[in-house]
Formats: C-alpha cells, structure tokens, sequence
C-alpha cells in the first residue's frame, strides 16, 4: 500500500546510499560533513520543487519559481536588516511568496493567460524589480542560528548529517512530509489531484477548480516565500543581484524526475545535492584539479541529464497548463 | 396540485449566432422518466446543463420541489437533490473506482481520509443498486460500460431526487443498453425523476412515460410512447419525413481488393490489441465490422491506413502489399480512409474548407503545378464538393473549425469519397452528427459501394452496421469471432456475440 504512494523510483535512493557508503568506508570524516553539506545544498532545491508539485498537481504550470526565490529572498534579507529582526523578515519573505503565487493565480486561472508567459512574467519581474531596488551595504544582524537536537546529535554520522541545522531547515523537511501527507490521504489532496488530472470530474462534484488552484498556488507561492527565507536568512547570510541562481528552473526538473511526488522530488534533491557536495570537497581536498567553470556548470549539466533521463517515461498531471472553461465541461 | 419534481420555465440560453435553448418549459415528477429527444446541437446538453448549474441560462426559472435555483449554481442544484451523469465522462482516469466515487464529500476521520470507510460506502453503494464495481480498480483501466456505472454509482452517491442521464447510452453495448434502461426504470419505481437524454429513438420509446422533441433549441413536441412511433419521432426531430432504413439494392460483390493476412498491431499501451486477424473485402460490398469499442477496431483501422505499425501480418490491395505506417503511399494505392476522430485526423480545424477538402492531394494536379497551387482549381473542386455534398456553410473560405459536427464529416466524406479509390475505410462515420447529414452519409457509402469501391465500415452503433452492411463481421477481443450475412443478421445474436459470449 505504502509502496504506491512512495512512487516507484527507487534509483536515486540506491545511487545515494551506495556513492555514501563507499566513501564513508574510505574516509569517515569528510564524508559526514560532504552528506551534510549536501543537505544544506539539496533542500532548498526540494523547497522550491515542492512549489511546483503543489501548483502542477492542481494544473498550473509555475515556471515562476525562480522569480518567487528571488524576489522573496530579496523582501526576506532588506526586511530583515533594516527591522534587525529575522523573524519579520522571515514573515516578509513569506508573504510576498504568497503575493508572487497569487499574481500567477491571477494570471493563469483568472485570466487564462498562458501559464508559461505568466511565469515568464514573474521571472522577469522579480529580476527587474530586485536590480532596480538593490542597495549595497546592507547587513543581515546575524542568521537563523544552528540548532544542535541534544542526544541526537551526538550520534556519528547521522548527529551531524540530520539533527544540527537551522531551524528552517528542520521546518523545510517537516512540510515536505505533510505536503505528501496531505496530497495523498486528506481530501485537500484528492481534491486538489482531481483537480489537475481532470477538472471536470472535480467542478461536477462540486469542488471549485477555480478556488482550489487559487489557493494551491497562493500556498506554494508562500512555501516558495519560505525557500527564498531559508536561502538568504539561514544559508547565506546575505544577498545579491541574481542570487536564486537557477534554482527555481532546477526545482522543475527535480521535480518531473520526482514523478511529481514529493518524496520523489525530495529524494532526487538530495541526490543532486550529494552530487554537488562531492565535488565541491574534491576541489577543497585538490584531489582533482578541474577548472572552476565546469564545476560550476554541474547543476546545469546533471539538469539536462535527470531530464534526459526521465523525458517520456513520466506522466505529467493530465490538466497541466490548461485554464478551466466551465462551460465546455 | 402537487408540485413537481422539476419546473423549468421559459428557459432561454444564447450563445453568440446560436440559439441553444428558445423558451423551453417542462416538468419532470417523482418517479417519471422524461426522454429529450433531439438531434446533436438541439439544445439538449444545454438545457440539462442548465439544470445542473453548469451553463448561466440568459432567462427562465428552474424550480427543484418548489424552491428557486439561481442560475449557475452547481452546489445548490447538488443540495436540492440534483444528480447527472454526463456524456463525456467525469472520472479521473489515473484515480481509482473509490477516489472517483467519493470525490467531493470524502469519509474522514480527522484530517485524513477514511479509506476503509469509503471503499465500505463504495460497496455498499453497489450492493444498494446491484450495480458491481471493483472499488479498487483504477478508472483508465476499465471498460466504458463500467465507467458509466461508476458514473451512475457518483450520481446516486448523494441522495438524488433527480437523475439527468446525459446520453448515456452512445457507448454501451446492446446488452449494456437494456442493463442501464433497467436500471432506469428500476429508480424510477423507487421514487426518483429521471430526465434523459438520447437521439436513439428506439431506447426513447422502450424506456421513457414521457418524451419531449427538441428541435433547434425549442421544444417542438411533447407526447407519449403510446401515442408515438419512430418515424412520428423522427419527423418531429427533423422536422421532415426521415427514411431510417438505408435503401439500397442488392450488392454485386466483385473480387477481393482488400485482403488482410494474420494482422497483428498493437494499442498505445504496447498491448496486443489485434491479434492474427484475416479479413477479405471484396469490390462492391459493404462488410460492416460491429463490436463494443475497444476491441481492436481503433487499432485494427489505423494499420490498415498506415497510421500505426504492423508487429506481423499484411494488408493487401488487390493482391500488393502496402507500406507499413506510410498513410500517404497507403492512400495512394487507392485506401481512402473517414477517420474516427474528424477532429484530430480527418481536418485540420484552421484551414479553411476549401483547404481540408484537398487534405491528401493538395500537391497533385490540378490543385499544384510544380510549386504553386492552383487557385482556380482548389475554388472550383471546393464549390462543386460543397454542392454535391450538400456542406453547409457561409462559404468555402470558412475554416472547418466553425462548421457543425455534421457539416464538419461531411467535408472529410467529400474529401475521400469523391476521389477514384478502390477501398473505402469507414470508421465510425456518423458519430456526432444530427440524423439528417447520418442519412446523406449512408447514402454516400452506398454509393461508394455501388460504383465498385470495397467499403469497410467500422461502427459502435450497431444499427449502422446492421442497416448498411452486406456482410457483418464481429469483432471481440481483437479478433473476429463470427460472419454473419447481412440481410438476415439477428440483432440479439451480435449483441450476445459483441459481448464475448459464443451465441
């Protein structure tokens, strides 16, 4: 039972434990801290793929993540240093992720725009406006602060690697289970699959396609908030032009080859983050020497690969993409 | 008086150039069957849609046991004791039976879904109505007969007063048929109103205490079975004498021009969905293939045309083989070919009439010399088609999108027909389109037949096949398990051999 919901793509839970146990059994030390960094770098990945998730499974196509990154994480850091609070700004950044879905809802379901100019729009919007607003010289007062579990954390291996992290690392996790959770046993869930598989069936039941979407994807875009929150408040500490640097359109692509299922989604996240961690600490340990280009181009390169992959063997929510015409129902 | 189940009163509905619904009342009561006849773009669907909330009436009140509902409002028709079963299925094909069903008013237990109790309801549902499904199943999976259950099941999930039937019986088997109308009148014994809505006389009269004829979105008859035959129906519809039964003389079969040797395909899932199948059609017959949907004949078409490959086995025209998935060499060893689906394969909705009537010739003479095509020609062969396919339409630059589903057949007949061709594959060619342009097209056929064409007709009606055809085949399981003659072919007998059962 359990199996079906898990999505049946073992490969990149295999391909992880295997690349972990190898090294680990070479070399504990660096390994603990290559698979914790690769977490640092894999969850916001999964964050933001769970934005698309939730607005695709209801049948919008959201290719504005990266423009809700940015814009959000732009809000989250000015906030933040100008109040000198990173709660406020942990709320400001929240609220305008919420604010950039609702736009897109507006958009796609209101207007029945087509959903890749829509989030074209919001990209191109958040990058105007984030340039356009940007000023040198602010300072965050300090960010989120690690939270080491007490017990836990002393376990080897996985003390470092799952229980020392901010805390909106430890709530990123936390919702990416309840959103599974939720989509596949609540009725929200079912609703909203309905809803992006075949609206139809959801108006004749009378569950409002129109409410739905509005409120899956003003919801994502809030989790959307939330991301770009954990990028500049925990992660990084500060901000620059251009800072969600691709991650949005990866998300995309972490999420179809997540089959659209959260967990999917979440697991090939952190395979692209140990990917990256990894190549990271040989360039740190010159055990290799590449040209710092080409280990910059890894995200973009493994994109393409996952896409290549999982291209045509997946099946995307049927409704995806298009506006809901009541009358023609 | 008591009041009625259903009231409607003057409802009016326009859409931009068309009138779908002119003042139309009617009532339904507590335990009565009410038929809506008409052709396809009458204004049934609209009306009933109407009822359900799906589509904003322009004027007119539609009363639920008494009480108003404002127009639009699906949630308020659902609470007053409405339930609709519609044409196009609203399942989610990826869900199971038990999603489908509960759907809008899930079981819980806290936040979560009660599953247990959900696939109980389920069953208990099916057992209430002797209605059997597999909760467990998954819809995209099933046969259409079952999704129609599943739909039915939906609709009476909720405590219906009401139950609107939206041309339920378009894709059901004969046997299917008489199981739905059954359960039909068994609702309505238990005290539940039934509006249903059909174009098939037959089921109408069997079925119905009362019908109601729309014609052109107004209500232009009212009457009883008794008081009724088909063809009193059938002129009511149309509004002119309507020759149901095909005329036709005797049919002077010729050779085999069509030869089809152990034919294997295979449908979109890579499942076998023809399997070893040998078929000869010869010059100056009409050999009408019946069967339930899904059994091959999709599959088997398709390769014929050149439209999906062959894993083994030969399609012959007069003795040479054609090319596998090249529809082109195929159409031009003389296959023509009406598609199933006009929509996706027999027009290309934005080009205009004149364009879609030479779809497959466009660059042979006279319509193209070399590079350049020739006007004069493409204007003169679209008014002569239009004339003597009698297409309706403003003009031959109209694009084939804005035609009526009729009109639109009636140029992919134009085009196929009109053409010299030595084999003629039909597949479902009258489906969706109004009993007038149905009569024009048999004809047409016929007269392909007549002037030496081998025409293989595919049909899920199987009172096309019975009306046109000179030889039935049956087809089940992607095979064909019985020849029959065409004149003396006894419907209970296709029926029973369309379902799988051996007599």
């Amino acid at each position: 039972m359990i199996k079906k919901y898990l999505g049946s793509r073992w490969s990149p839970f295999v391909a992880t434990f295997s690349v972990i146990l190898f090294f680990y059994l070479k070399d504990a030390l660096a390994t603990t801290s290559v698979v914790a960094t690769s977490i640092t770098f894999g969850l916001p990945l999964a964050m933001a793929a769970m934005v698309g998730i939730m607005c695709e499974r209801t049948g919008i196509v959201n290719i504005g993540i990266e423009g809700t990154l940015l814009v959000s994480s732009f809000i989250g850091f000015f906030v933040a240093s100008v109040s000198g609070n990173l709660l406020v700004g942990l709320f400001a950044a929240v609220c305008m992720g919420a604010v950039s879905g609702l736009l897109l809802a507006l958009l796609s379901v209101t207007w029945k725009m087509d959903q890749i100019i829509a989030g074209t729009i919001i990209n191109i919007l958040a990058t105007g406006l984030t340039s356009f607003f940007y000023k040198q010289g602010h300072t965050l007062p300090s960010t989120f602060p690690e939270i080491d579990i007490p017990g836990l954390s002393a376990i080897p291996f996985f003390g470092p690697v799952l229980f020392m992290h901010g805390p909106l690392t430890f709530l990123g996790f936390f919702l990416i289970l309840v959103l599974w959770v939720a989509l596949y046993f609540t009725p929200w869930g079912l609703r909203s699959r309905s809803v992006g598989e075949h609206p139809g069936s959801a108006d004749t039941a009378g569950v409002s396609v129109v409410r739905m979407r509005y409120l899956n994807v003003t919801i994502a875009g809030a989790f959307g908030g939330l991301t770009g929150a954990y990028l500049t408040l925990e992660l990084v500490g500060s901000w620059d032009r251009g800072f969600s640097a691709g991650r949005g359109f990866t998300a995309l692509a972490l999420m179809i080859f997540g089959r659209w299922n959260p967990l999917g989604a979440l697991a090939a996240a952190l395979f692209f983050g140990v990917a990256q961690a990894i190549t990271n600490q040989l360039m740190i340990t010159e055990v290799v020497t590449i040209p710092q280009q080409f280990t910059n181009m890894l995200p973009y390169v493994l994109t393409i690969l996952i896409l290549a992959i999982s291209a045509g063997k997946v099946r995307a929510p049927a409704a995806e993409g298009q506006p809901y015409e009541k009358e023609s129902a | 008086m008591k009041t009625p189940l259903l009231e409607l009163t003057n409802i009016t509905k326009k859409y931009p150039g068309v009138i779908a619904n002119e003042d139309i009342s009617l009532t339904v009561n507590k335990g009565e069957i009410v038929a809506l006849l008409g052709e396809n773009g009458a204004g049934k669907s609209t009306l009933v849609k109407a009822v359900f909330g799906l589509v904003r009436p322009d004027s007119g009140e539609i009363r639920i046991n008494g009480h108003l509902i404002a127009p639009g409002d699906t949630a308020g028709a659902i609470a007053h004791g409405v339930g609709m079963v519609h044409q196009h299925f609203q399942l989610v094909p990826v869900m199971s039976v038990t999603d489908n069903i509960i759907l809008g008013d899930e079981p819980t237990r806290g936040l979560f879904i009660n599953k247990r109790a959900a696939r109980a309801e389920v069953l208990a549902l099916s057992e209430k109505y002797g209605l059997q499904v597999d909760p467990d199943a998954i819809v995209e999976n099933l046969p259409v007969g079952m999704q129609q259950r599943i739909e039915i099941l939906k609709a009476l999930r909720k405590d219906v007063d009401l139950l609107i039937l939206d041309e339920p019986t378009a894709v059901l088997t004969p046997q299917e048929i008489d199981e739905l109308l059954n359960v039909i009148r068994n609702l309505a014994k238990s005290g539940v109103g039934v509006l249903f809505i059909s174009h098939k006389l037959r089921e109408v009269i069997a079925v119905a205490d009362r019908i109601v004829v729309l014609r052109n979105g107004k209500a232009v008859g009212i009457t009883t079975p008794k008081e009724s035959d088909e063809e009193s129906l059938a002129h009511l519809m149309v509004g002119r004498d309507v020759v149901l039964q095909v005329e036709k003389g005797e049919a002077k079969a010729k050779e085999v021009v069509l030869s089809i040797r152990n034919l294997h395909v295979n449908d979109d899932r890579k499942l076998t969905a023809v399997t070893g199948f040998d078929l000869d059609v010869h010059a100056g017959e009409i050999l009408g293939i019946a069967g339930v949907e899904g059994n091959g004949q999709r599959e088997l078409v398709e390769a014929i045309c050149g439209m999906r490959p062959r894993i083994k086995g030969s399609v012959l025209v007069s003795g040479v083989e054609t090319p596998d998935m090249h529809p082109r060499r195929v159409h031009a060893m003389g296959i023509s070919h009406i598609p199933e689906d006009r929509e996706k394969h027999g027009l290309v909705a934005s080009y205009s009439i004149e364009d879609n009537l030479v779809l497959n010739q466009f660059d042979q003479p006279p319509f193209a010399k070399g590079w350049i095509r020739n006007a004069y020609a493409l204007e003169s062969n679209a008014n002569t088609l239009v004339k003597e396919f009698d297409i309706r339409t403003p003009s031959i630059k109209t694009t084939a999108g804005a035609l009526s589903g009729g009109n639109k057949q009636k140029v992919v007949v134009a085009r196929e027909l009109s053409q010299k061709t030595k084999v003629v594959v039909a597949a479902q060619p009258t489906r969706g389109v109004d009993v007038g342009s149905i009569e024009f097209i048999h004809n047409q056929l016929v007269a392909a037949r007549d002037n030496g064409a081998a025409v293989l007709l595919v049909s899920a009606e199987l009172d096309e096949v019975l009306s046109l055809s000179d030889r039935i085949a049956v087809m089940f399981g992607g095979k064909i398990v019985a020849f029959l003659d065409g004149k003396d072919a006894d419907r209970a007998k296709i029926g029973r051999l369309m379902a799988g059962l051996s007599e």
